[in-house]
């Protein structure tokens, strides 16, 4: 069967997106980066179409790159295979609650 | 390179040669409508303002109201007045005759009512419609193009995909010596570093402090109601798309500005009066005002960026949508017009997609219809106003 795809935009990145459709918990995914060169992960679940998993393991408080610029914090420990979404990514713009 | 278009009075090129109704006010788009629905060849501008507002609000939609009106796309236009609104109608009459069109006004409560009204409208309207009918098209200039985009209903496609498609055609124009207006500075939240830093004068000169000042003004607007902005942006949709946070929105909405220096930041209600190469507006994000906007501004169509899937236009300006998810591509082939997401799936090169949306972008100009424009798609729009209705 045809390996399931994920993307990592940028060198600096810690996440990758995933382009494929029923993509589930103990899958292994083809990272491949901008240069071609290509990674297995085992994903620890279930991910949806378009959605981003842990290149790495990032410790809390730590930023997630994409497009080798920062998207936002862990909010949890995140290991290498997650899934990486609003449970465990918290935006750090655009709120009242720190500046800008 | 060339396109086919129509040369207004002042010397501007537009893709559409509409006759524009444009209430002044809420109040008098019922007449409106019914003229529209008689009359063909007519748009109607049905906004929710003009009224019980503040100064600068009515000064802002009267604005507005009068760039749409000098629109190149816009032949002529009928204004319908209600007669007692905050907008300054009679302006709106002056300024877009001074631009060279023809341009009527009725006045609802002056004609005696809503069918007395309508009925002169129609026959206003019919008046118009015939007289720009006799206008051709005429070879003009590709640096005589200016291009709006957008992205909407986003998704993680659009930042890898989409969005590269339109970043490739906006340089491609811009080398061309045409004009380029991107806007959604909500959208610049986490991004605006790189935008600043491609600025004229680099990140510290008045261009790029600029960009970082009405990125402030976007969230100070948003924390000055008590709240925070993530309940907001992104929205319920991209998040279900795999967008997590407004910077990863941000930084993939921004890639579809290109690689060129930002000339200058525009203010919601300046126009583009010859001015050439990459340029932002100051405008929210979505779609009724950003839309609003980059029509006044004075674009003759937009690029239109989505992933989830957005299928609406603007009355007076052909949106060509190019759709970076192969998966909504597939299931929404009758709204967008071009296939990005065979960049996702490895089929095609950002290249060979630009290329293909170049190619259509020129057919646009020169009349083929958008899917939006053929499906009559287009009734939405508002205009970005700053206080409350009082």
């Amino acid at each position: 069967m045809e390996m399931k795809l994920a993307l990592k935009v940028d060198d600096l990145d810690n996440v990758a997106t995933i382009f494929a459709n029923d993509v589930t918990a103990g899958t292994t995914v083809e990272v491949r980066d901008k240069q071609g060169k290509t990674e297995q992960i085992r994903l620890s679940a279930d991910v949806p179409y378009g959605h981003k998993i842990a290149l790495t393991d990032i410790a809390r408080g730590d930023k997630i790159m994409k497009y080798g610029e920062c998207i936002g914090a862990a909010s949890t420990d995140i290991k290498k295979g997650d899934y990486v979404h609003v449970h465990n990514l918290e935006a750090l713009r655009g709120r009242g609650d720190i500046p800008g | 390179m060339k396109f086919q278009g129509y040369r207004r009075a002042n010397g501007k090129v537009g893709s559409r040669n509409l006759v524009a109704v444009i209430p002044s006010v809420i109040c008098a788009n019922d007449v409106g409508q019914a003229i529209c629905r008689q009359v063909q060849g007519t748009i109607g501008y049905f906004h929710h303002q003009g009224c019980c507002q503040l100064p600068i609000d009515l000064k802002r939609v009267t604005d507005t109201l009068s760039n749409l009106g000098q629109s190149p796309n816009v032949g002529a236009a009928l204004i319908v007045s209600l007669g007692c609104e905050g907008t300054d109608h009679e302006r709106l009459v002056q300024e877009i005759a001074a631009s060279g069109k023809p341009v009527e006004i009725i006045r609802i409560q002056e004609l005696g009512g809503t069918s007395r009204a309508i009925q002169e409208g129609i026959d206003l309207a019919q008046k118009l419609v015939q007289e720009i009918s006799v206008q051709q098209r005429e070879e003009a200039d590709i640096s005589e193009v200016v291009m709006a985009i957008k992205c909407g209903a986003s998704d993680t496609t659009s930042g890898m995909a989409s969005n590269c498609v339109i970043g490739y055609v906006a340089d491609k124009l811009v080398d061309l010596g045409a004009t380029v207006v991107f806007g959604e500075t909500t959208e610049f939240l986490g991004g605006e570093h790189i935008l600043a830093r491609r600025a004229v004068g680099g990140e510290n000169g008045p261009v790029g402090q600029k960009i970082y000042e009405i990125v402030n003004r976007m969230e100070e607007r948003a924390k000055s109601v008590g709240e925070d902005m993530r309940g907001g942006q992104p929205t319920p949709g991209n998040i279900a798309g795999g967008l997590s946070s407004i910077e990863e929105k941000s930084l993939g909405a921004i890639v579809k500005s290109g690689h060129r220096p930002i000339q200058g930041v525009l203010e919601y209600t300046e126009r583009i009066d010859g001015q050439k190469g990459l340029w932002i507006k100051d405008a929210p994000g979505r779609e009724p005002e950003i839309l609003t906007g980059m029509a006044a501004t004075g674009a003759q169509f937009m690029m239109f960026s989505t992933g989830r899937g957005a299928p609406q236009g603007f009355p007076s300006m052909p949106v060509i949508k190019i759709c970076g998810n192969p998966n909504t591509y597939e299931r929404m082939q009758h709204d967008m017009d071009l296939n990005a997401g065979r960049i996702i799936l490895g089929e095609k090169t950002i290249e060979e997609v630009g290329e293909e949306a170049f190619a259509l972008m020129l057919e646009v100009l020169s009349g083929r219809m958008t899917k939006n424009e053929a499906l009559g798609y287009y009734g939405s729009m508002d205009i970005f106003c700053l206080g409350p209705v009082i």
